[in-house]
C-alpha cells in the first residue's frame, strides 16, 4: 500500500492507496504511526480512503487502533471518501460512531 | 454447474490471490460491483481466520472449493488448524481471542451479513470449515424484499 501525507493548518491528511488486509496492514500501521508521532501537536487527523480499493475487518482493527493512538495525543480522527465496499463494513462495524465520516 | 478447487499455503500474501480468484470464478453469474465486493470481503475474512487463528502463524494449507449451481455460488473454506472450541462465542460481534492485536472481532459477522447462507463447523485440534453461499439474479432480488 502507498501512504501519502499532507499538512494543512491544524490538519494532518493521510491518503491510503491499495488493498488493506492482513498482508499489508503491518507496514501501513508502522508508516501511519510514524506520521502521527511526527505530527503529534496537531488537532485533527483525516484518513482519506479514496484510494483504498479493498478493505476487510483487518482494516477496521487498524482504523480503531489509530483512533486510540490519536486519542492519546488529544487528536480527533475523521474518515473521508471510503468506496462503497469499505463504507459497508465501516458502517456495519459502528466505526463511524467513533470516527465520523466527513 | 461449474466447480473449482484451490489449495494454498496459509500465508497472508495469498489472501489477495484467494479473494480475486473466487471473484473471477463468480463472474459468469453477472455479479454487480457490490456483490463482487461482498464475495471478496467474505473470502478474505475466512482466509484471514485460517492464517491468524487456525494456524496462528504456523505453516499449513487452506482449501477453497467453489461451485456455481444455477444462480447460486457456494464457497467452502477449510483449514486443518487448531479449531474453535466455542463457536457461539466466536460468532459474537466484536469478540476476539486476540484483543492485543488490533483485531476487530467482526470477521464472522461480515461473512454472515454479506452472504446469503453461512455455517461454521469446527472441532478443537482438527480444524475449521466455513461454508457459505450467495444468491444472484432473481433469487437475490427475492431475498432482498
Amino acid at each position: 500500500m502507498k501512504i501519502q501525507e499532507n499538512r494543512n493548518g491544524e490538519n494532518l491528511y493521510i491518503y491510503l492507496t491499495g488493498e488493506l488486509d492482513e498482508h499489508s496492514v503491518c507496514s501501513v500501521r508502522e508508516q501511519t504511526d510514524r506520521l502521527i508521532d511526527e505530527n503529534a501537536g496537531l488537532s485533527r487527523a483525516v484518513f482519506n480512503l479514496a484510494g483504498v480499493k479493498f478493505m476487510d475487518s483487518t482494516g477496521i482493527g487498524f482504523l480503531i487502533g489509530r483512533y486510540k493512538k490519536l486519542q492519546k495525543y488529544g487528536m480527533t480522527m475523521y474518515l473521508e471518501n471510503p468506496n462503497a465496499g469499505a463504507d459497508k463494513i465501516l458502517a456495519l462495524s459502528g466505526v463511524y460512531s467513533l470516527v465520523p465520516k466527513i | 454447474m461449474n466447480e473449482m478447487q484451490l489449495r494454498i499455503p496459509a500465508k497472508s500474501e495469498n489472501e489477495l490471490f484467494a479473494r480475486n480468484t473466487v471473484a473471477a470464478f463468480a463472474l459468469p453469474l453477472n455479479p454487480s460491483l457490490s456483490e463482487l465486493s461482498d464475495i471478496k470481503t467474505a473470502v478474505s475474512e475466512a482466509v484471514t481466520n485460517c492464517i491468524v487463528h487456525g494456524y496462528a502463524g504456523q505453516e499449513g494449507w487452506i482449501e477453497i472449493t467453489c461451485k456455481i449451481d444455477g444462480e447460486c455460488l457456494h464457497i467452502q473454506i477449510s483449514d486443518s488448524g487448531k479449531g474453535i472450541s466455542d463457536i457461539e462465542q466466536a460468532l459474537t460481534p466484536f469478540y476476539t481471542t486476540l484483543p492485543g492485536e488490533e483485531r476487530s472481532g467482526m470477521g464472522f459477522t461480515i461473512m454472515q451479513t454479506f452472504m446469503s447462507t453461512f455455517t461454521v463447523q469446527s472441532r478443537a485440534g482438527e480444524g475449521t470449515v466455513v461454508t457459505m453461499s450467495k444468491d444472484f439474479g432473481a433469487k437475490a432480488e427475492a431475498n432482498a424484499q
